[in-house]
């Protein structure tokens, strides 16, 4: 039993990762029409910069929570400026083939300059210690990611479905050329919702680094898993990005506490499922 | 085209085009153990384009971006790795066996696949050869990190000792030169015109009465079979099969490949292979470039600055830049080789 709760638990922390990491990808794919391959890459730098902000400067980690993701949301925004915007006119896939290339860029790097083993990363003394459920242990941080990925992730969402500047956002994403007309800067939308999106992959990066040890490959293997909660959910919807992240979270938790041998493959097994049953994502509509 | 050509002779030019340029490779390709050339370099380059070109099959005549490919390259290497060291097979029947498997694997892959386009399409491949390495790397007889070792190239139809180098390579050249000329065949059949039709504008060619998805799916089954092809004969070449030719980062490389070469040449592919397995092999003993020694651990590096300058500035790649510079010059010729 205490088993069982404390893979939940770990389920429901990986699922926040996925939750904020597909939200991320569903935003930009939305406008930009984009997958964005370099998305783990700006994770693990999201961490990097967490650990490099307190060895170097002995910034902590809530102001990293904050810092973190404006520097890599200022980087996305370069991205976006310099590169990006010149493939809208192609094929689709170039962005593809585009954010790939960067991403193996940002991992090599930082491969060469760290070294591939892991930087431990000291939790905050705030988050030492935890509660006791009766039924099972729960750490601090652990309650905190999974309430502060909720939060971003509901936040995210109500600002996008809610809010007028949200309506402008889903107006673009179905006819930008209109939304233009109406005198909406449309281009510079595109390029503050890339920034935003990276932002995003930044943050859970920030919130992984305490859990998991900051290395440059942390995202590489990630982001082919959160590609398939993203086919498993559809991109059609905001809201179905971060369920599907949760959930499937806690399948993969479910998975080791039943068939440890499958919690690796799980997920893939599950998109190939949904893909026979209904191939447009469990939220998504044809497009 | 400034003025239009007959189909069949612009179709027969081609042809002639295409036998002129495949012999002149087969005959260069054919003097390397008397040009001092080390062999195995031709023997892993040539693996490589034929996994290239079975790649462009895909991606440049069926525009379809496949991010798994590896799992077939892979795929067909471990069992034929398997076949020829565990059961003894002689390495035409290892091959063989090595290629079946990539079929059949890209049958199943590619009815599940073909059910989403463009960029779905490529998370899905690459998700599902994601699975298979997550499964590669836990079943027992691949032997995990270390793969399949030691595997004998045993003599070719009983005749011809492949642990001599020079037979080894002309088998491999064989190998090569049957598989490209088929994948020329498939691309300029009433098949691969179909398929550039499905590619130019689905609609269209459904509405003409086309079946894009068993198209598709053809494409997408002779694409893993010949990759399987370079698989296997890459497992007997190397006597292994390891992880590292399941890995996402060799389904990265092969698309890389194509692009540098240019995507939709029949020759395109096998100049990308060359070139980035060149640069890749020359990296690997350290690069000075005065007082600065660039290694084999910017690898990486190197190929993400090519795949970005690529996709930015040079799209058609070596073999579509040299066609469409020669369009230019020459506008009566037939634009495709």
């Amino acid at each position: 039993m205490q088993a069982l709760f404390g893979q939940l638990l770990i389920g429901l922390i990986n699922g926040a990762f996925y939750a904020l990491l597909s939200l991320g990808l569903a935003v930009i794919f939305g406008l930009l029409n984009i997958i964005n391959f370099a998305h783990g890459a700006l994770y693990m730098l999201g961490a990097f910069c967490a650990w490099l902000l307190l060895e170097r400067l002995g910034v902590g980690y809530f102001w990293a929570l904050l810092v973190a993701p404006l520097i890599v949301g200022a980087l996305g925004v370069v991205i976006e400026r310099t590169m990006l915007s010149r493939l809208y006119k192609l094929d689709h896939l170039y962005g593809l083939l585009l954010t790939f290339g960067l991403a193996l860029i940002i991992q090599g790097v930082f491969n060469n300059v760290y070294g591939s083993s892991g930087q431990p990363y000291r939790m905050p003394d705030v988050f030492t210690g935890g509660y006791n459920l009766g039924f099972m242990f729960l750490p601090k941080y652990r309650a905190w990611v999974i309430v502060a990925s909720a939060l971003v992730c509901g936040g995210t969402w109500f600002v996008i479905e809610r809010t007028r500047l949200g309506s402008y956002l889903r107006a673009a994403t179905e006819n930008p050329a209109v939304v233009q007309a109406f005198g909406i800067n449309v281009p510079r939308m595109i390029t503050l919702t890339y920034g935003f999106g990276v932002a995003l992959a930044a943050f859970a990066g920030v919130m992984a680094a305490p859990i998991y040890q900051v290395a440059p490959q942390m995202g590489a293997n990630l982001i082919i898993v959160v590609f398939a909660v993203v086919v498993i959910g559809g991109m059609g919807s905001i809201g179905g990005a971060i369920i599907t992240g949760f959930v499937l979270g806690v399948v993969e938790g479910l998975t080791k506490v039943f068939y440890p041998e499958a919690s690796n493959t799980v997920i893939f097994v599950v998109m190939v499922l949904v893909l026979i049953v209904r191939p447009a994502g469990l939220f998504g509509r044809e497009r | 085209m400034a003025t239009p050509t007959p189909v069949a002779m612009t179709a027969a030019a081609g042809a002639r085009r295409f036998a002129l340029g495949f012999v002149v490779l087969a005959g260069v390709l054919a003097l390397v153990p008397f040009a001092g050339i080390y062999p195995v370099f031709v023997m892993k380059a040539l693996c490589f384009a034929l996994f290239a070109c079975a790649f462009n099959l895909l991606l440049g005549y069926g525009g379809l971006l496949s991010f798994g490919h590896a799992m077939f390259l892979g795929t067909a290497g471990y069992v034929c790795a398997h076949a020829a060291k565990a059961w003894g097979w002689p390495p035409e029947a290892a091959i063989a066996v090595g290629t079946l498997s990539a079929m059949l694997l890209g049958a199943a892959v590619g009815v599940i696949a073909i059910r989403r386009q463009g960029i779905y399409f490529a998370m899905i491949t690459l998700a599902i050869a994601q699975m298979f390495y997550f499964f590669y790397l836990q079943t027992p007889f691949t032997h995990g990190e270390d793969g399949i070792q030691a595997v004998p190239r045993g003599r070719l139809f009983g005749l011809v000792d492949l642990t001599s180098t020079t037979a080894m390579y002309y088998t491999v050249l064989v190998i090569f030169l049957a598989g490209f000329a088929a994948i020329y065949r498939i691309v300029h059949s009433p098949f691969g015109a179909a398929l550039n039709a499905i590619r130019e504008n689905e609609p269209r060619a459904i509405s003409l009465g086309y079946d894009a998805d068993r198209y598709k799916l053809m494409a997408f089954v002779l694409s893993a079979t010949f990759a399987g092809l370079a698989g296997a004969t890459k497992a007997i070449v190397f006597e292994l099969a390891s992880l590292t030719d399941v890995h996402w980062t060799m389904s990265g490389e092969v698309v890389l490949m194509v692009l540098v070469g240019g995507m939709g040449t029949i020759f395109g592919p096998v100049v990308g292979a060359f070139v980035i397995v060149g640069i890749e092999s020359y990296l690997s003993a350290g690069l000075t470039l005065g007082s600065v020694v660039i290694g084999p651990e910017w690898v990486t590096v190197i190929t993400g600055v090519i795949f970005v300058a690529c996709v930015l500035a040079f799209r058609r790649g070596i073999v579509g830049e040299w066609l469409a510079w020669r369009q230019r010059r020459r506008p009566g010729t037939p634009p495709d080789t």
